[in-house]
């Protein structure tokens, strides 16, 4: 049941529908960087930049389409969004942190 | 249009989870393996996310959310415990 006029309705059908696509063509793009890129440093910008924008894209869709179904952005999709938006950047610094620990170790010594 | 979208959309992210998977198989270091995965969770977020708007069950909105946070949880702890350091900073 949807609280909008017709033409508001077919509109946001179609952004929510092209916002769908381009979040699933994003997180394609990171993944195909993540297997084909040279080294870690490389490899670490494809997922979190590319992949976030396009869960991001999917969850802007969500917003939209609970809006146009329930009459009310839900409460949930906004949580999300939040959260993945705020948790991307801190998990990707520790992730390069780890991975500088790990090279600058000296490598183990075999008897 | 909706269905269509969504069904194109599944297809693709299930696509990108196969790839991240591919990663979590033949990367070279643990950091790109832990990289990996926390990409896979991301797209496991974005799958059940796509299907709480395709079967219209509102109850997967909870469940992505707690895939959010378990997510971000478990890569802390394995970037931690692959640099070395105590899972809590000491006092």
């Amino acid at each position: 049941m949807s609280l909008l006029p017709t033409a508001l309705t077919s509109a946001l059908e179609a952004i929510v529908a092209l916002l769908l696509l381009a979040g699933g063509v994003f997180a394609l793009i990171g993944s195909i960087g993540l297997v084909r890129l040279a080294d870690f440093p490389m490899r670490l910008h494809a997922p979190t930049k590319a992949s976030t924008l396009g869960v991001g894209s999917l969850l802007i869709a969500t917003l939209l389409l609970s809006w146009q179904r329930d009459g009310s952005p839900g409460l949930h999709a906004l949580l999300i969004t939040f959260f993945v938006f705020l948790s991307a950047p801190v998990s990707s610094h520790l992730l390069m942190q780890a991975w500088l620990a790990q090279r600058n170790a000296p490598p183990e010594q075999h008897p | 249009m909706i269905e269509w979208a969504l069904t194109a959309s599944l297809v693709l992210f299930v696509l990108a989870a196969l790839l991240a998977g591919v990663r979590v198989v033949i990367g070279p270091s643990l950091a790109d393996r832990l990289l990996a995965l926390d990409a896979l969770t991301t797209h496991a977020l974005a799958l059940v996310l796509l299907l709480a708007l395709k079967l219209q069950m509102s109850v997967l909105f909870e469940v992505a959310l707690i895939i959010a946070l378990l997510g971000f949880v478990a890569t802390v702890a394995g970037a931690r415990l692959i640099g070395g350091q105590p899972l809590l900073p000491r006092r």
